[in-house]
């Protein structure tokens, strides 16, 4: 066993998951920010921790901004009661939480998110199967909505469990295929691989040369994270919360970070299939990192871009009604595998051309 | 009746369009709180919520109270139709019964020997106020009800009465009242003989 691998490691481990808790929590003040203000709100802007008082100018700005609202947040989270209803089954209530929660994070696993730091590769598990992993896990989250849908023993969540499962095992199929012609591109199935095959040139970037493949994953990548316009599991309006109608407190808050997360390692994905990783095709940025600040640099770009990708998502939801069922289905079943198949055999063929 | 659906034109099917003008109104929004300041807030009210009360409209249906008219009496006479119209049986009103109180104002019946509403059972759907034919019970402007306990938020005959105040409306049968109390002071020996 090769100990300074075990401990970077476990560092990198440790760094990615507390960046994520933190983008997670944040991400969930810009939700309620960008919302606020697309109604002519002004959103939270009055959490005040007691040491806010004595930071001169910026305090009552940062309180202006919701900055301390997070902490709040989770605060109060945890503190709540945590209800289990008598009719529920026990250990898949239990379950489920952790089963939502989980792959989110797991998918991050294979995410490179920076070139080099010294030694170190900034990913914290370069496999070579790197984005058949992601699909494995991804594919893993339905359970945990599911499970919930059926512990909790009540109309709602089973509605919104049934449709989560339909859902997300036909937009997994168009997110599939969406891809496959990125890897026939490629040639590799590791996803550093795929980020060296888009350097050089901002139109190697393969948002510029497979835009449809991107434009299915996008979409599929909304059906996937049960955003809207797709949060039909979840449909406030309709099915009070969807799976999570019986859940409260932490257990309740582990499903609110589960679609969080399960946001970020999306935008991740897409951020690395699509939009280079952490490269830029300008000044050489896009070689590996000899400097340890080109090395911050690039988790720096890295994080910017999925930011953008995570404002597109948040936004969208306030910007859009949600699908009714059959037209989601529609759309799955009859519009994005048809064109995703034939954009593989589109790719197929330019690439036997090209060689030849 | 069936209702005529379009079929929808080639650029309605795509979606697309909506998406650009939804972001059109999402942004005009955004950059109108973000860039220039301006919220639901500023332009309808002088501040925020907890600071700056909400103006409430005429019309609003708040919290239903008991109220006394001019002279100060309890105007509700117990008929318990708001009781029975009340759709999530908000409202409990005790009767005096045959050997109760006598009601505090003249040609009353009655008036109820208590009076509660549950404000956490009261969905402020106004039918007591409407069905009311003493006009004794009113939905008044208080939005905003709190309390410690949900024994706190059952409202009594004594809290509705002293929230509701005074209704300077009609009074129903006051001209039954004069008529009958003309009656009395009328002075028999000016009668005209009868025939």
């Amino acid at each position: 066993m090769d100990w300074s691998f075990l401990l970077f490691s476990v560092v990198k481990i440790f760094v990615v998951f507390s960046v994520v808790m933190t983008m997670v929590a944040y991400a969930v003040l810009v939700e309620r920010k960008v919302s606020a203000f697309i109604q002519d709100r002004v959103g939270p802007n009055r959490t005040t921790p007691f040491f806010a008082k004595f930071i001169p100018v910026l305090g009552p700005l940062l309180t202006r901004w919701g900055i301390f609202q997070p902490m709040a947040d989770a605060l109060k989270a945890i503190l709540k009661e945590d209800y289990t209803p008598g009719h529920v089954r026990k250990i898949y209530f239990w379950l489920a939480p952790a089963i939502a929660m989980v792959p989110a994070l797991l998918t991050l696993a294979v995410i490179p998110f920076g070139s080099q730091l010294g030694a170190q590769k900034m990913v914290i598990a370069d496999l070579d199967v790197g984005i058949l992993y992601t699909f494995g896990i991804v594919s893993l989250g339905v359970y945990g909505i599911v499970l919930a849908g059926y512990a909790a023993n009540s109309k709602y969540p089973f509605l919104g469990g049934l449709r989560s499962s339909a859902q997300m095992i036909s937009y997994e199929i168009s997110m599939g295929l969406s891809v496959i012609p990125i890897f026939l591109m490629v040639g590799s199935l590791n996803l550093s691989d795929v980020i060296s095959h888009q350097s050089g040139n901002l139109f190697h970037w393969h948002i510029f040369q497979q835009p449809i493949a991107f434009f299915i994953f996008l979409i599929a990548a909304f059906a996937e994270t049960n955003r809207l316009p797709f949060d039909l599991p979840e449909a406030e309006t309709e099915l009070v919360g969807g799976y999570h109608t019986e859940y409260s407190s932490m257990k309740f808050a582990l499903f609110f970070l589960g679609e969080y997360a399960a946001m970020i390692s999306v935008s991740a994905m897409m951020v690395t299939l699509f939009l280079g990783g952490w490269t830029l095709p300008f000044f050489g940025l896009d070689q590996p990192a000899t400097s340890l600040g080109m090395g911050l640099l690039h988790i720096l770009i890295f994080l910017a871009k999925l930011c953008c990708f995570l404002v597109l998502i948040i936004w969208v939801r306030w910007m859009l009604p949600r699908f009714r069922y059959d037209q989601l289905m529609d759309l799955g079943w009859r519009r994005f595998i048809p064109v995703a198949l034939a954009n593989i055999v589109v790719t197929a063929a330019v690439l036997l051309f090209a060689k030849s | 009746m069936i209702v005529e659906r379009k079929e929808l034109s080639l650029a309605e099917r795509l979606y697309l369009p909506a998406v650009v003008n939804g972001f059109s109104v999402t942004w005009r929004h955004f950059k109108r709180t973000v860039f220039e300041g301006r919220n639901a807030a500023k332009e309808t009210s002088d501040g925020y919520y907890p600071e700056v009360p909400w103006k409430v409209e005429r019309g609003y249906r708040g919290a239903p109270y008991l109220v006394r008219d001019q002279e100060g009496s309890t105007k509700c006479v117990s008929c318990q139709l708001c009781e029975f119209v009340c759709p999530p049986k908000a409202i409990r009103i005790t009767p005096p019964g045959p050997d109760g109180p006598p009601a505090d104002r003249d040609n009353a019946e009655k008036m109820p020997k208590e009076f509660e509403i549950n404000m956490l059972r009261c969905i402020f759907c106004g039918l007591c106020q409407e069905v009311c034919p003493e006009e004794a019970i009113f939905l008044q402007k208080d939005y905003s009800l709190t309390g410690l306990s949900r024994a706190e938020m059952i409202y009594n005959k004594e809290k509705l009465l002293s929230l509701g105040g005074t209704h300077a409306g009609t009074q129903k049968w006051r001209h039954k009242l004069d008529e009958a109390r003309a009656q009395e002071a009328f002075p028999i020996e000016n009668r005209p003989a009868a025939h």
